[in-house]
């Protein structure tokens, strides 16, 4: 019973992290109609950034600077941030499939250089040295997870109503028109370029969020931590959830979640031995027929972006599309 | 002839070998409602996006209030007073009617990340006023009704009206109006004149292309016509009927085309 207890708590701390991420990525796609590819990158930028900075020193790997929690959180999230807006000042002139393959070009570069750089990132071993907060408090068992549950959903909730109240601002208002008709935006007198940067940073620093949050909770970050894997993951939550629509990214990053680890389990219990070698890649086929089939009959996903977010006018809301 | 909102000097601009707009030099009069005719592929959307910084010019200069403009950013321009539609409308085609028009006054306190965390009051008035502007713009071309909805699923017609229904929500001095009547019906279109001299009498100054020269004859006063790039004719619309060289230029190539 507390084993099912303690999975259930296992599952819904890493669902919501990742529902995070998801929420980050929909403010880039959903909201403005910019393609981040490299997803993982943000994310692992507030992984590494967290792990270091609030870290013990180190002799194999930059750091610890053993920050108060909260702060190496916030540099973690900082570092995502900051990352994108290099990011973003050399590539937002790209428009979608370039913007696309120039930020998944960024992941991989990320990748190639946490795994490279030993004495930045600790090479392929990882970082290490971190402790997780209050530990010594709460010690390390059920009662620790339950905690960190509480503080990863309080985040969860945090960036959700952050983005909702965004979204109905005349902010979001600006981002959806950016994201349908540029240079018509433009003629209004608005400038699309500041307008994409701040977005792109805004969503990359929930991703560095996210990952600071999921490196916290595994004490520990890899390069097998930002692989593009992660990056396919969190696009299908967001697809299949309802790109557009906050409620539907959470909603999706817990189905998605829920029917990977599903499989997982599955094939690990009733496929073939010689199979169960080709779990992951079972795992890509599933999830990647689950996006094409949603591209092909619910392009908009379970949860459809709403139409009118910011003001309404007098007119009932009747059915309608976007 | 008034003093001059807006004036261009050798203005050109090419696609290729095409020299789409040939060396402009015009005026438009403050105060005016200036008709601009001519063919089809006259260059007369062409000088629209020169005017409004949506394309920069090869050559040539774009002065207005008797400041240099050229090349500057569209944004700017509209904040600096010049408004404009397109020939095909635009419209944000995933937010409501509504939505579209709320957009388009600048300067909006909640249009930045921290404006609607930190400033919420000031916002919240803000977005009531701009809200009620909205309708009353919207009730004026007749959008009113479909204020809630997706402004991709409106008519043709209704998008060219919400284009104008945009522009307005700016209050600029000078609007440029690329065919604002095509596919609007006759009587609409009529409403729609009406509210373009009302706004006239206020002070707004108006470019309008249009084709329909029946319109243009009898609202539009000065007249300009350009063929194959080049202006081939300025002066008021009586004076544009009597011209050979016009009937020529511009009758002539609509009959071809
Ligand atoms: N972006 C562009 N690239 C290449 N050629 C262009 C471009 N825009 C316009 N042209 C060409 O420039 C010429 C003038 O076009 P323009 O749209 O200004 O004509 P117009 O007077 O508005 O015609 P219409 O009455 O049909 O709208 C045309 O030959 C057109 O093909
Ligand atoms: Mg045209």
């Amino acid at each position: 019973m507390i084993g099912v207890v303690s999975y259930l708590v296992f599952f819904a701390t890493t669902a919501s992290i990742l529902a995070i991420a998801v929420l980050g990525l929909n403010l880039q796609w959903g909201n403005t109609g910019l393609f981040n590819g490299g997803v993982v990158a943000f994310f692992g930028a507030g992984a590494y950034g967290t792990l270091i900075l609030g870290g013990m020193p180190q002799g194999a790997h930059l750091g610890g600077f053993a920050l108060f929690y909260p702060l190496a959180l916030l540099g973690g999230m900082a570092l995502a941030g900051l990352m994108a807006w290099i990011v973003g000042l050399l590539t937002l002139r790209l428009r979608h499939d370039y913007l696309a393959i120039a930020t998944f070009g960024v992941a991989v570069a990320f990748e190639n250089l946490v795994r490279n750089a030993e004495w930045l990132a600790g090479g392929a071993k990882g970082v290490r040295g971190f402790e997780r907060p209050l530990r010594a408090m709460l010690g390390d068992g059920f009662l620790y997870n339950l905690c960190f549950l509480a503080v990863v959903l309080l985040a969860l909730v945090a960036t959700y109503l952050f983005l909702e109240r965004l979204v109905a601002s005349p902010f979001g208002r600006l981002l959806r028109a950016i994201r349908e008709d540029e240079e018509a935006a433009q003629s209004l007198g608005k400038s699309p370029a500041g307008v994409r940067l701040t977005a792109f940073v805004t969503g990359s620093v929930i991703l560095g969020l996210s990952g600071g949050l999921y490196g916290t909770f595994y004490a520990f970050v890899s390069p097998q931590d930002v692989l593009p894997t992660l990056t396919f993951q969190i696009w299908a939550m967001l697809i299949v959830g309802g790109s557009g629509n906050n409620r539907g990214a959470v909603f999706g990053a817990f189905l998605i979640w829920g029917a990977w680890t599903a499989s997982g389990w599955a094939l690990s219990r009733f496929a073939p031995v010689e199979a169960q070698l080709y779990t992951g890649s079972v795992q890509f086929v599933l999830i990647g027929a689950v996006i094409v089939g949603m591209l092909l009959w619910r392009p908009r996903g379970l949860l459809p972006e709403r139409l009118v977010v910011s003001q309404r006018g007098k007119t009932p809301l009747a059915k309608q599309g976007v | 002839m008034a003093e001059a909102i807006l004036s261009t000097h050798a203005l050109s601009r090419s696609f290729g070998p095409l020299k789409a707009v040939d060396a402009v030099s015009l005026n438009i009069p403050r105060g005016s409602i200036t008709g601009l005719i001519g063919p089809n592929g006259a260059g007369k959307s062409t000088l629209f996006n020169l005017l409004t910084g949506a394309l920069k010019p090869d050559a040539g200069t774009v002065l207005l209030d008797g400041r240099d403009i050229t090349g500057d950013a569209p944004n700017a321009l509209f904040a600096q007073g010049i408004g404009r539609t397109f020939q095909i409308p635009r419209p944000f085609a995933r937010m409501s009617v509504l939505e579209n028009a709320m957009l388009a006054p600048t300067g909006q306190t909640g249009e930045t990340v921290v404006g609607p965390f930190l400033f919420r009051s000031r916002m919240r008035d803000q977005e009531r006023r701009i809200r009620q502007k909205a309708l009353d713009v919207l009730e004026f071309v007749t959008l009113a009704p479909l204020a809630d909805h997706p402004a991709g699923k409106i008519s043709g017609g209704q998008m060219k009206l919400l284009e104008l229904a945009r522009v307005l929500m700016g209050d600029p001095a000078l609007i440029l109006l690329d065919e604002p009547a095509a596919g609007v019906n006759p009587k609409l279109t009529e409403t729609l004149i009406g509210r373009i001299e009302e706004l006239n009498r206020q002070g707004t100054t108006f470019v309008i292309i249009e084709h329909d020269m029946d319109f243009v004859m009898r609202h539009c006063e000065p007249v300009i016509a350009m063929a194959q790039g080049s202006v081939v004719f300025q002066g008021t619309a009586d004076e544009a009927m009597a011209n050979p060289v016009l009937l020529d230029a511009y009758l002539g190539a609509t009959a071809n085309a």
